[in-house]
């Protein structure tokens, strides 16, 4: 069969396409649930209007985004059976149990008090209703940890035992399998790189309304808190990943030689900033290293050996029998480049972000600006001129999308740069596909998949666009005058409902 | 009782909760276009599952989950091979999901029709094609000796199971009238009990034909019981409906569900899909099971989960108890 369209490239692509569009729409959801919540529980304390205000506008594009998230996340429960399924036969006893606590401990949580926190601001008591929006973040951040210690699994399997009479790989030590240390540093590597998002996303937008000296004080506020996130998440994404980037190092040497393209071993190994090689060959004919950082990145020291890409192959085909053990070396390589850049240069507008509209008392006393003033752009003693602070606007607005690209790279290279595995060194992908699903059903439901996810992505943007552009809602009696009574107070039976479908 | 069987019983009871619950959130979907007359009464009934129908949706994620992680040779049977018509409810559901999100905010009367639309049809085809999907479950499928199944889409579109999802089709939408009539106040209020009265005569048509036929065919003493309760209940919550008595005719039309469920997994037991080729190639609950550790570990999961969700959901109907009717629908967001 033409290998374009075997079923096991169409599952793999079908499964990319669904993933990576789902992971759009996941740490925006995640972030922005806990920013929404910050914002409420200062609208709370403080009862400073502006903080409800931001609450409601940041709460009505969480509530856009979390509808993609929630219905494109259907799919992932049901594909594995679907296009999958002797690997769900083979790994059900392992992977099914976190998918089930996913659903039975996340889902429920995160569905029922969304439904609380958008219907809830009429019925709901301030505080309480305040506690729906933390349970929905709780259940949103619950729902990551299962999921990538489920994924974590398939990174480096452990806790388990090959069952050969069933010919499958069965549980023995399920703690062993949610503490291990691949899921724990991936989780914080996705809950940083999750806020990365939702940094920028509040970034962009308050650069959006400032440069256009509109809603300010709301703005303001947003565009801080947003760069404090970005800041906080930029910085959490370096770390966390340098502990990933290590822990892969030791568990699959091969997908960090291949996302180094470093072909044959070398002590002290150099760090990749450019390659271009010969894949059949296995060598680079180009390449511009930073001697030593390789060894550093892998092991925290300078001089260490770090295994190639052949030297990993060779000792896989002595273990695993012959075959290719590699990935795809360029999808690797430049997938690894372009998760680091982009997620560091989105933590770079960050920094300029925050020191260009520092605090009052770091700036001098013709450039202190009030709360209900778009800050002046400083970068030592003298504002930027309107172009220049024009430039940084749209630099911020820009910027929106680079965490989005640094995570679905990030997932593009830990997911490819796995292959041939699909449970790394347990099960090849090409063994776990559906062997009686066709073809055509497969590509039935690729194209169908695609199609939708388009047409509902032209939909979504179109609508946060117009939500974005009309800004921060006005307040209205009611949302100043919250019940006191669960179920909503009932001095006027007919009042209208505060929100409504 | 060996855990894989508590399963069993778990899995059905998961089920009944996605079916009592979804059950009448399909309903009202398909209401929208029977029973309201303007767009402020298609509004009135959305509302009335607005804050409860993601929450319903997730004992379907669960019932999904739970079945891969008990039972991951029926998981993988049964999804793989009922491929297209899961592929359409999927797609119904994705576009369910976003339509009640998204209709309301936007103003154009073009794009509030199209979702409404949307609402009925992604509502009204899942909740047919469950019923199809059950009852070829029930009734035994193409499934080799390698539990792969090998039959074709046209095997599932079978007189038996194309009944079976007419009866799933019209009890969730007698399930949903009875819903409406309970959650709305005014005029609309008596309408949904007319309706509900015609559904659910229609109902206990379809569904008795079916209910009988699937008793001769494979029941027991077990499922005879859980068939005369499915009838009875039904009977009763057309009857309660007639007396004005909405609160008690809902609870016996959920029973109706819970129990024709419970009749279907009795006739499967100890089988969980039945293979028509050969019986020795049975999907059962020892075949198919996960392994004594999984289920137990999943077994302390669902023990301390489930209690809690159903509180947390339950409080959530407390907080939404009051009866809403256009009144309470403002006009411009």
């Amino acid at each position: 069969m033409d290998v374009a369209l075997a079923p096991e490239t169409l599952a793999r692509w079908q499964f990319g396409i669904t993933t990576v569009y789902h992971f759009l729409f996941v740490p925006l959801t995640i972030s922005l649930a806990a920013l929404t919540a910050g914002l409420q529980t200062a609208w709370v304390r403080s009862e400073k209007e502006k903080y409800l205000r931001a609450t409601k506008f940041w709460g009505k594009l969480f509530l856009i985004n979390i509808a993609m998230g929630v219905v494109t996340g259907i799919v992932q429960e049901f594909q594995f059976g679907m296009n999958w399924s002797d690997y769900s036969r083979f790994v059900g006893d392992i992977f099914g149990a976190p998918l089930a606590f996913e659903a039975l401990i996340a889902f429920f949580f995160e569905s029922t008090f969304i439904g609380l926190w958008i219907f809830g601001w009429d019925k709901l008591p301030k505080k309480i209703h305040l506690a729906c929006i933390w349970m929905v973040s709780m259940g949103t951040v619950l729902s990551a940890y299962f999921i990538l210690a489920a994924n974590s699994w398939m990174q480096h399997p452990v806790g388990y035992r090959i069952n050969g009479e069933r010919g499958r790989a069965e549980l023995t030590d399920f703690w062993l399998v949610l503490t291990q240390n691949t899921a724990l540093t991936q989780f914080f590597h996705t809950i940083t790189a999750a806020f990365l998002v939702g940094g920028a996303f509040m970034v962009g937008i308050s650069a959006f309304h400032l440069a256009r000296k509109k809603h300010v004080p709301v703005m303001r506020t947003s565009l801080r808190l947003g760069l404090i996130t970005l800041i906080i998440a930029g910085m959490g994404t370096a770390i966390s990943g340098d502990l990933l980037g290590k822990v892969m190092f030791k568990q699959q040497p091969m997908k960090m030689a291949a996302a180094e393209a470093l072909w044959d071993g070398e002590a002290p190994a150099p760090f990749s900033v450019f390659a271009y090689g010969d894949v059949e060959k296995g060598h680079n004919k180009v390449a511009i290293e930073v001697p030593g950082l390789l060894s550093f990145l892998a092991n925290d020291d300078f001089t260490s050996f770090v295994p190639g890409i052949n030297d990993v192959n060779k000792a896989e085909q002595e273990k695993f029998g012959p075959g290719d053990y590699r990935p795809n070396i360029p999808v690797a390589y430049w997938g690894f480049r372009w998760m680091i850049g982009f997620g560091m240069a989105s933590l770079g507008v960050g920094v300029l972000g925050l020191w260009l509209t520092r605090k009052k008392f770091m700036l001098p006393p013709g450039l202190r600006t009030g709360e209900d003033e778009v800050p002046h752009l400083v970068l030592y003693k003298q504002a930027l001129s309107p172009r220049f602070a024009t430039w940084y606007w749209i630099v911020a607005l820009w910027t929106m999308g680079f965490p989005l690209i640094a995570n679905s790279w990030g997932w593009i290279f830990t997911e490819m740069g796995r292959q041939p595995w699909v449970v790394y060194g347990v099960l090849r992908t090409r063994d776990a596909v559906s062997p009686h699903v066709s073809q055509a059903e497969v590509l039935t439901s690729m194209i169908g998949f695609t199609l939708l996810y388009a047409v509902l992505a032209v939909i979504e943007v179109r609508l946060l666009v117009k939500y974005v552009k009309l800004g921060p809602p006005e307040l209205t009696e009611a949302d100043l005058n919250p019940p006191t009574k669960i179920g909503g107070d009932d001095k006027n039976p007919d009042r209208p409902m505060a929100f409504s479908y | 009782m060996q855990l894989h069987d508590v399963w069993f019983v778990l899995i059905a009871v998961l089920w009944t909760g996605y079916f009592f619950l979804e059950g009448f959130d399909f309903g009202v979907g398909v209401l929208t276009k029977l029973l309201a007359r303007d767009r402020k009464e298609k509004r009135v009934l959305i509302n009335t599952i607005g804050p409860v129908w993601d929450g319903n949706e997730v004992w379907l994620l669960t019932a999904g989950g739970a079945t891969f992680a008990a039972f991951p040779e029926w998981y993988a049977t049964l999804f793989s091979g009922f491929y297209l018509p899961l592929l359409l409810i999927l797609i119904c559901l994705i576009i369910r999901g976003v339509a009640f999100e998204y209709r309301h905010k936007r103003d154009e009367e073009r794009w509030q029709a199209n979702w409404e639309h949307a609402i009925f049809w992604t509502s009204l085809i899942p909740a047919f094609l469950w019923g199809v999907a059950f009852a070829n479950i029930v009734r035994g499928v193409k499934i080799d000796d390698q539990m792969e199944y090998v039959g074709s889409l046209f095997d599932l579109l079978n007189v038996y199971s194309l009944l079976g999802g007419l009866v799933t089709l019209t009890l969730f939408t007698f399930h949903g009238a009875v819903f409406t009539s309970l959650k709305t106040v005014g005029e609309i209020r008596q309408r949904s009990r007319t309706l509900a009265t015609r559904l659910g005569v229609l109902t206990a048509v379809l569904a008795l034909v079916f209910l009988v036929w699937t008793q001769v065919s494979r029941g027991d003493g077990k499922s005879l019981i859980a068939m005369v309760v499915a009838v009875l209940a039904l009977v009763g919550a057309l009857g309660c409906n007639l007396a004005g008595r909405e609160g008690w005719s809902f609870a016996l039309s959920g029973v109706t569900i819970a129990a024709a469920v419970a009749m279907l997994f009795l006739t499967l037991f100890p089988n969980v899909m039945p293979s028509s080729l050969n019986e020795a190639w049975n999907l059962t609950v020892t075949n198919a099971s996960s392994s004594p550790y999984t289920l137990k570990i999943m077994t302390w999961c669902a023990g301390v989960a489930t209690p809690l969700v159903l509180l947390y959901q339950g409080w959530t109907y407390w907080v939404f108890r009051k009866r809403i009717g256009t009144q309470h629908i403002v006009d411009a967001h």
